[in-house]
């Protein structure tokens, strides 16, 4: 397998990105929603608050509220990805893409590195700001440091990357079964649900949301990747695309 | 370099190319011919690895479609212009077609210099660096064609290569597909314009489905129609037709009161013996002409029939 043709594609992609506002907007946006509006009036609610209290919001509120980022790193894909794939059907430039000698899994890595890696780059963006706001506001009343802590990191470096990849496969298969980029990515959002899901379970209790809680998201998640994997593959195949993509 | 063999495509109960057999030459402008659903689509992807076979062999400069190793080899060999010009519109020309060099592989210098040569033999150079999105749909066609040639293929399929162009962008792109025969690429041109047809190729084959007729326009055209010599006198009379007859000739009609159309063998041979009878028969020859029929009539014989001329 020639990295090197996938990462040409992925490039190529990214550069065509650059030059969609939607796509801009979209990656900006939705990691400020996430990371400064949400902690942020929290944060301001606190003021005047006691050093208990800061530190029982922090625990109780901000700390869940972090798993918000494995949903927005599967909202995200769904944005660009939907793109990758069926802008190029749009623009009817499969076809002569197909008609090189780079192979299927080679053009459908290229793919999706260009849907992962603005998506988990604006998600750890996402990441650093809630952190940095979060310990700037709290440092001076708890004089440690709130985050990130064992389970954050379990989440930025294990289900963050799980989820957005997870995504990105779920765009390669609603792509080949749709024409319209909007109605790709309604499709594709629906990938959050599952993990909306868990955050409404962890926020009420029942699933537990420590480093334990998330090491078992992340297994689910992990097998839901290979799952989706073999399907995504199955669906990116020259003559599949050629003759069976809507 | 193009070799099928009994090739066919079936989607289900729908054949899509039945049987399907045929030799291009190396350096051949080989013209494919049919309605729209006739097969020339299918036939091209299977034949650049796109879609596979469902039976049947080809061969690409002695490569195998069918062997999966092969068809990175046949993908290299292979340059191809689809039906939509398919280029990526928020990228240059320029872009576009440095994309297509890197997953051809080809080296910097290699990229640069094909580049500048495409683009200056179109005519777009000094527009490279604009958006394609911005370009006519002649332009972008041009770029497409450009993109086909990136990588300095051997075989060369062009799916209506002149279609949306300007009459003086069509002409540049005809003689730029005779220079390309000229570096002996061979070239398989997929076209309803039956005119550019007769300008560039050597040979034709016809699909509805199956292939139904192959050969040279002037094969085809004789396989049909033989060939008709027509003497234009200033008059007609029994007696000049009975000369005629006396030749032998295997059918003649009138026309009017002052032409006749004889079918004829070799009009080298046949042409001079008939006029120096009807002279002899006291006919006054204006002039002699040969009746051709255009392509046009041909394709259409062919597909009212649906029976193999082939030549």
């Amino acid at each position: 397998m020639r990295l090197s043709d996938s990462w040409v594609v992925a490039t190529k992609d990214l550069g065509i990105f650059r030059r969609k506002r939607y796509i801009i907007y979209s990656l900006i946006a939705l990691p400020v929603v996430f990371s400064v509006l949400l902690p942020g009036t929290i944060l301001l609610s606190l003021s005047g608050s006691s050093a208990a209290s800061v530190n029982e919001a922090v625990n109780r509120i901000l700390k869940p509220e972090f798993n918000l980022f494995i949903m927005l790193s599967a909202i995200l894909p769904s944005v660009i990805g939907s793109y990758s794939f069926i802008g190029e059907k749009v623009e009817k430039s499969l076809e002569p893409l197909l008609a090189t000698p780079a192979t299927d899994n080679e053009l459908l890595l290229g793919k999706c590195l260009a849907a992962f890696i603005p998506s988990i780059g604006a998600t750890y963006m996402g990441v650093v700001i809630f952190i940095g706001l979060t310990d700037a506001f709290t440092y001076g009343i708890l004089h440690r440091l709130a985050l990130p802590d064992l389970n954050s990191l379990v989440i930025v470096f294990l289900a963050i990357p799980l989820a957005c990849s997870l995504s990105v496969e779920f765009s390669v298969v609603v792509s080949s079964r749709v024409n319209d980029i909007r109605a790709a990515q309604q499709l594709g959002s629906l990938i959050i649900l599952p993990l909306l899901a868990v955050f409404i379970l962890s926020e009420v209790g029942t699933l537990s949301s420590d480093v334990g809680g998330t090491l078992v998201i992340a297994a689910i998640l992990l097998v839901a990747d290979i799952v989706m994997s073999f399907i995504a593959r199955g669906t990116f195949q020259r003559e599949e695309i050629l003759t069976k993509w809507k | 370099m193009i070799d099928a063999q009994d090739l066919t495509k079936r989607f289900g109960n729908v054949t899509a190319v039945q049987n399907l057999t045929l030799h291009v030459n190396e350096g051949e402008v080989f013209g494919f011919l049919g309605q729209s659903g006739a097969g020339k689509n299918n036939t091209i992807r299977m034949l650049s690895c796109l879609i596979s076979k469902t039976s049947g062999n080809a061969t690409i400069d002695n490569y195998q479609i069918g062997n999966r190793d092969d068809q990175l080899r046949i993908r290299e060999l292979v340059g191809i212009l689809p039906e939509n010009v398919g280029l990526y519109e928020d990228l240059s020309a320029y872009r576009n077609l440095d994309f297509y060099g890197k997953m051809y592989h080809r080296t910097d210098q290699q990229r640069r210099e094909a580049i500048e040569r495409l683009l200056k033999m179109q005519g777009l150079w000094e527009r490279r660096d604009d958006l394609v999105g911005t370009y006519s749909k002649g332009m972008k066609q041009k770029v497409a064609i450009a993109r086909a040639l990136i990588h300095d293929p051997k075989v060369v399929f062009l799916d209506e290569p002149t279609a949306n162009l300007d009459p003086e962008s069509a002409k540049t792109t005809r003689d730029f597909i005779l220079e390309l025969k000229k570096e002996r690429r061979t070239i398989f041109l997929n076209t309803h314009n039956l005119d550019e047809v007769q300008r560039v190729c050597d040979r034709i084959g016809i699909l509805k489905t199956s292939l139904i007729a192959v050969g040279s326009p002037d094969q085809l055209r004789n396989s049909l129609w033989g060939r008709k010599t027509v003497v234009h006198l200033t008059s007609v009379d029994d007696k000049i037709l009975s000369a005629v007859k006396g030749l032998g000739v295997r059918n003649y009609e009138t026309v009017g009161n002052n032409k006749i159309v004889i079918d004829v063998n070799d009009p080298d041979v046949d042409n001079p013996a008939i006029v120096r009878e009807i002279v002899r028969a006291g006919g006054s020859v204006r002039f002699v002409t040969e009746l051709r029929p255009t392509l046009e009539d041909i394709y259409l014989r062919l597909l009212k029939n649906g029976s193999a001329s082939a030549a």
